[in-house]
Order: C-alpha cells, then structure tokens, then sequence
C-alpha cells in the first residue's frame, strides 16, 4: 500500500485450489521481502489490507486519495485533522487489540474537538516475522473499526523492518474530520463554575493491558473500554451545545487530562475522591500494583465541561448512550488556583492532583 | 472492594480524628514505619487533618529507598553482562546508582526485566536456558518469604541459570537504631502492618518495653491509620509503652508459620548497610552457607567499586524522621520524580514522592 497502490486486481481474498476462503499463507510470516516494493508486497496489500480496509476511494489505487467535502465546507465546516502512533504490547488484549485502537485513538483525537470523523490514512510498520494471519486478524479488526465509527481509510502505506527491530506492528494514523459551522471548543469558553463530568469508569484500559503484559500477567476480569466516541459526543453536543471543552483521558489517564485542562484555561478544578468512577477490579488491580487509577489510561473514555446549568441535561444525554452509562459529575471548574487539580479525599482530607510525570512503574509490595 | 469500604468510610474518619483531638493534651511525635502507611497518609490527607499537636514522622520502610548505593551498583553492573537478563520490582528500574539506573541500562541494550515476583524469575530462567537470570530480591520481611521460596524451588528443581542479588532487610533492627539515633525523636511508632502478618506481633512487645515507646501495629486505610494513631496518643497520654494490634485482620500473634520457616532455612541474619541510615548490625538477611551458590554475588564476583555519595540528597534524614520532605531544600525544585537525588523521590513508598505525588512541591 505504497501511497495507494495501483494495481486493479478485485479486492476479496484469493482463493486456493481447493477454493479455502482463507489466505493462502496462513503458516507464513512476514518477511523483508514483503516489504520491497515489488510482487510480495502486493501480494500482501491485496490478501491483507484490501480486504479489510478498502473502498471505492482506496480502491482507485492513485498516489493520494482523493475525498469530497466541498459541501460540508461549504456549510461553514472546517477541517480537523489529528495524528496519532500506536504501539501496544501485547498486540491483543482483553477488548481490543492494536488495529481497534489504531482508529479509536485518531477518531476519539478529532471526536474532542467537535469534529464528525470522516476519513483516515494509516501507516503501517510490520516487524519481520509477524505471522500473516494475525497481520490480517489485526487489520480486519481495524477495518470493522473503521467501518463501525464511520470514517474511510483512504490512503496507506507499509514498511517491514528486521527481526528485533519492531515490536511487532506499529500503526500510524491520521485522522481527517469536519467540524460543522457553530461549534468552537476550547480551553477558552470554560468558566468558574462550570461543572466537570467523566462518561465512565476509569483506568480500564490501561489495567487490561498490564493484566496481560509478559511476566507482570495477572488474572482479572478485566477488560479495554476501546471505544470510538463520534455517536456519544454528538448526542452530547446536540443535547448540550454550550458545552465548553472536552478531552479523552488516554495516556496520563484523568490525572493529565485534567491539568491539561486546568492549564489550558488557566483555572482551578476541584474533583471530589468519593465520586470518580472505578470499577472494584481496576480498583483492586491497581493497589496490588501500586497505581493510581487517576493516571492510568483510558480509550473510550471523554472528559465534559459544561456549564452547570446543563450538568443534568449533559448526564442525562450519556446516560442514555451505551458508551455513557456510567456517566458522573465528578468536580468543578474553580477560580482559585489556577493550573491547578485538587481532590477532596474521601476521609475529609485534600490533595493535589499532579500532572504524571512518566509512565507509573508497578509497586514492590 | 466491599472488604476495604469499612475502613475508608468518612463518617468513621471523622468520629477518629475527633476522639484523637479529645485526647491529646500535648505535643506528640507519632513515626509511621512503612512507606505504605506514608503514602496512604499523604494521598488521604489525614496528616493535616489531625489535631496540630500531633506530628507524623515517616519511617524507614521504603525497601527500595534503603537499599545503598553499593548494592544498586552492583545490580547495574551484573544487568550490563551480556549473558544476563536481569529481573527486579518496577519501583526498582529507576533508583539512581553511582552511575545511571537499571531503566538507563535496560535503554542501552540490557536484558531488564520488570517482574512482579521472584517466582516470575524462577519461570523465566525455565523459559530462556542459555541465559543467566537473576533476580534483585529487595525488601523487608513481607517480600523475603516469596525470595525464600523461590530459592528453595531453584535448588529442589536442579534450575543452574538463576541466582539471586540478596538485599532483604529487617524491620526491627532499624526502629532500634532510630530509637538510639540523636537525632529523632520518636514518642510512638506505628508498626508496618503486612511485615507483621509474616513475623507476628508478639516480638513488638518486648521492643516497646526496651525502647520505652508505644508500639501500634497498623493497617494501610484511613481508618486503620487513625485507629493506630488514637490508640498510641490513648497510650501516651496514658504513660504506658506497650505493644498492641490495631491490625487484627490482617496480623496474629505468632504470623506466618510457613513463610518463617522457609525464611529460617535459607537465610540467616547479617549486618547491612542502609542507604542513608549506615550499617546496622543484624539487620538484613544473606543466604546461608547451603544456598551461597545461587547467590548474584558469588556468581558474579566483582570488585567493590568506589561508590558515589550524593550530596545533596538528605534521603537519610528523611528515612530516619529527621527531617520533612518538603523542607528539604532540593525537594520539587532540583530534585523530583523526573529528576530524583535520591530513592525516597523513586518508590511510590518513599517519602519524598508521596509528598510529590499528593502536590506537595512549592510552587
């Protein structure tokens, strides 16, 4: 998928003599070659990526896809355009794998901003050695992604590297989105006063990849919140249009989330301990490895400020989504201390939230 | 989760605090012994909720923090051999040695693992039989029966590709050498809570009458802290000095049969030096003579290198009660968790971080 390869070859899989709907090298592995340029590597975009990923844009095979947007613009719409890398280990994990987040991560990026996600390109570096079949388990399950949070891959490209120097799959995408005339988010609008909000349990994604990690393996039922939140903040916007600002609490978890917001409007927040939301698993997973559930990562997860007038309307709009079930008021916008976190503990006490600082290691006891 | 919810219930909390501020009539010194309990202070607040009175001093109970400069120079250089894949608790990978740490190590090419256990070591050295494992076996009695059983495993099962780094150290030697330290002064102590469910409380009574000083055994939520913390202002108040649990559900008499004993085989009691503290005699744990094959240090025989004394870092001051986190001119400016002088800036048990981690750092 160099650019968007030309080549018109029909876009399903082949089939082998005995008319296996399956790839015809499910025992193989991906090696240099496949990353040469030449037949291997075609062998590899039309078995593997075509299939999962095409449509009637890729499939034109040009150098660049070409996209329509003329009439959004001309409604007023802008374009939003994110980009984000993804590494994970291990590559599968409970609720998700690295293609699912490859798309929820670029979407969720361009879903803050107020943008309708429309189209992604994805950059894919493939380590010698991975097995095909679960290259083309991985990028199905993007594809089903992609299609299921609306957006078209559009352009893509492969690169393979030497055994030991990749972690298996690493995937770039850039995201390309619409934000509809009307809608300004931002660090600007927030206000003392206004109310914070969290659309659900926190630190699920994070626990649910260490849970699985090499030699830090634990059992628990837990599981990613790997979600696309294009449906969810719609409704939210819609419900809710003087919504103020929004962020996903990916890396850093809340914890960062939270700061970056502070900081960006130059205000104070005050969360309240006894409100977070944490599942008793995450919860429990995280005092046996010493983490806080306040910095750990979340994937499916957004961060609302509201004015406080619409925190109920705001609530009552996540609720009503699947993905916002477990939706809470968890704090406050305040004029004091700005750039600042703080936390009312549970006990009565008070504690600042910092921003994390670099990745949490697990506790000795 | 339900089990613990008892015991960071607010209303219970505050009931707590109002009995300790009905009690005290004077100025009380109360030194918490665990980094745990440090950590669970700081994050709920509850040092600052107490009556103005009482002062908590954090303790020596970091085992990452204590553990010298000589010994994490020695893992550094055991984790650059080639043949080596080197296994240590995550809070470990990033404490400074004389000259980078074992993350820094693990960035130019070593084989550093993060395990959460010496068993996990134990499985990979099944799993990789032409490399050399060893396990940095760090911690107070809560984590030398895992290490002992890990030991016991390598021998009964014939494993040659595992050795351990032996840095385990003791509890009670180190709340005698700050009870006779000039420095601090310590009215009570709150025991370490999980060191005690492996020993047993029943030695603490005797320690409480030699050293003249309120002992309370405690657990790690709010209100098992503030259970400790009335029941030794009770005692001082009171004129008494004794030992008693505030940890029952955690904590028996006598401990853990079990974990003593296999302890008691593999490893007898030795002098060690702690970071900051100095040597205290009988306060750590070598293998003994049966198992000194499988320790790190025979197997890699090195030459003790000069080890670098960090200056500026007053972490032994702070291990001790001597002196508060946040008063240490380096703290939040050049020393933090992105750029730490000394471990107690490292663990999420060391006392400098806690401090950091609850928003402590000035502005």
């Amino acid at each position: 998928m160099s650019g968007t390869a030309r080549h018109d070859a029909d876009a399903s899989p082949r089939t082998d003599a005995g008319g296996c709907p399956l790839p015809h090298h499910d025992r193989e592995v991906v090696t240099l070659a496949h990353g040469g340029g030449g037949a291997l590597t075609r062998d590899l975009i039309e078995t593997v990526f075509l299939p999962a990923l095409g449509n009637p844009v890729l499939l034109r095979r040009e150098d660049a896809g070409i996209v329509e947007i003329a009439s959004e613009v001309a409604r007023g719409g802008r374009l939003a355009v994110s980009t984000d890398c993804h590494v994970v280990q291990p590559l599968v994990f409970p609720g998700g794998s690295i293609g699912e987040l490859a798309v929820h991560g670029t979407v969720n990026d361009l879903v803050m901003v107020g943008a309708a996600p429309r189209f992604l390109t994805a950059g894919f570096v493939i380590e010698e050695g991975l097995p095909i079949t679960m290259l083309s388990g991985l990028v199905a399950r993007m594809g089903a992604a992609a299609r299921a949070a609306g957006v078209a891959v559009v352009a893509g490209d492969t690169k393979v590297v030497e055994r030991g120097r990749g972690d298996g799959l690493a995937i770039v995408t850039t995201g390309i989105g619409i934000v509809p005339g009307g809608i300004a988010l931002g660090a600007a609008g927030v206000r003392a006063g206004d109310a914070v909000i969290v659309s659900g349990t926190l630190g699920d994604h994070g626990m649910a990849v260490m849970s699985v990690r090499e030699s830090l393996g634990f059992e628990a039922d837990l599981v990613s919140d790997s979600a696309p939140l294009h449906e969810l903040v719609a409704a939210l916007l819609a419900a809710c249009p003087a919504t103020r600002m929004l962020r996903d609490p990916t890396r850093g978890g809340l914890a960062a989330a939270l700061n970056e917001i502070a900081t960006a409007a130059r205000v104070g927040i005050e969360i309240d301990e006894a409100a977070l939301p944490v599942r008793p698993v995450v919860a429990a997973a995280c005092e046996m490895l010493g983490l806080d559930p306040l910095t750990v990562a979340n994937e499916g997860k957004v961060v609302a400020v509201v004015p406080a007038e619409s925190a109920a309307d705001a609530l009552a709009t996540l609720r009503a989504h699947p993905l916002g079930r477990a939706a809470v008021r968890i704090g406050r916008v305040v004029p004091d201390h700005p750039g600042v976190v703080s936390l009312a503990t549970r006990v009565g006490g008070g504690r600042i939230v910092p921003l994390p600082i670099g990745a949490d290691l697990p506790r000795i006891c | 989760m339900s089990l613990v919810a008892p015991f960071r219930d607010e209303g219970t909390a505050r009931r707590l605090l109002a009995e300790i501020a009905r009690t005290v009539t004077r100025p009380w010194r109360i030194m918490e012994v665990c980094g745990g309990q440090t950590h669970a202070l700081v994050r709920s607040g509850i040092d600052r909720l107490l009556p103005p009175g009482i002062e908590m001093l954090h303790g020596p109970g970091c085992p990452v923090c204590v553990t010298p400069v000589e010994t994490i120079d020695r893992a550094l250089a055991i984790a650059r051999r080639r043949e080596v894949t080197f296994c240590s608790f995550g809070d470990m990978l990033r404490v400074p040695g004389t000259d980078g740490d074992l993350l820094g190590v693990k960035a130019r090419g070593g084989d550093v693992r993060m395990v959460a256990s010496p068993l996990d070591a134990l499985d990979l050295a099944a799993r990789l039989p032409d490399r050399e494992v060893v396990f940095f076996a760090i911690g107070f009695e809560t984590t030398a029966p895992a290490t002992a059983i890990a030991a016991r495993l390598t021998r009964s099962r014939g494993v040659r590709n595992l050795s351990f780094l032996v840095a385990h150290v003791l509890v009670p030697p180190a709340l005698q050498a700050i009870v006779r330290s000039a420095g601090t002064r310590v009215d009570a102590f709150l025991a370490a809570g999980h060191v005690c469910s492996v020993t047993g409380w029943h030695r603490y009574r005797d320690l409480a009458t030699r050293f003249g000083v309120p002992i309370v055994i405690a657990g790690f939520e709010p209100v098992d802290l503030l259970e400790a913390i009335r029941r030794a202002v009770v005692q001082l108040e009171a004129g008494r000095h004794e030992a008693e649990n505030a940890y029952p559900r955690a904590v028996s008499e006598t401990g853990n049969a079990l974990a003593q004993e296999a302890i008691a085989e593999v490893f007898e009691p030795c002098d060690r030096e702690w970071r900051g503290i100095g040597t205290i005699p009988a306060s750590g744990w070598r293998f003994t003579a049966a198992y000194r094959d499988i320790d790190a240090v025979t197997r890699f025989p090195a030459p003790a290198l000069p080890s670098a004394r960090l200056t500026v870092c007053r972490s032994g001051e702070v291990l001790v009660g001597a002196l508060r986190p946040d008063a240490c001119p380096a703290f939040g400016r050049e020393c933090t968790p992105r750029t730490p002088l000394g471990a107690t800036m490292v663990s999420g048990e060391g006392a400098c971080a806690a401090y950091w981690h609850a928003g402590r750092a000035r502005p």
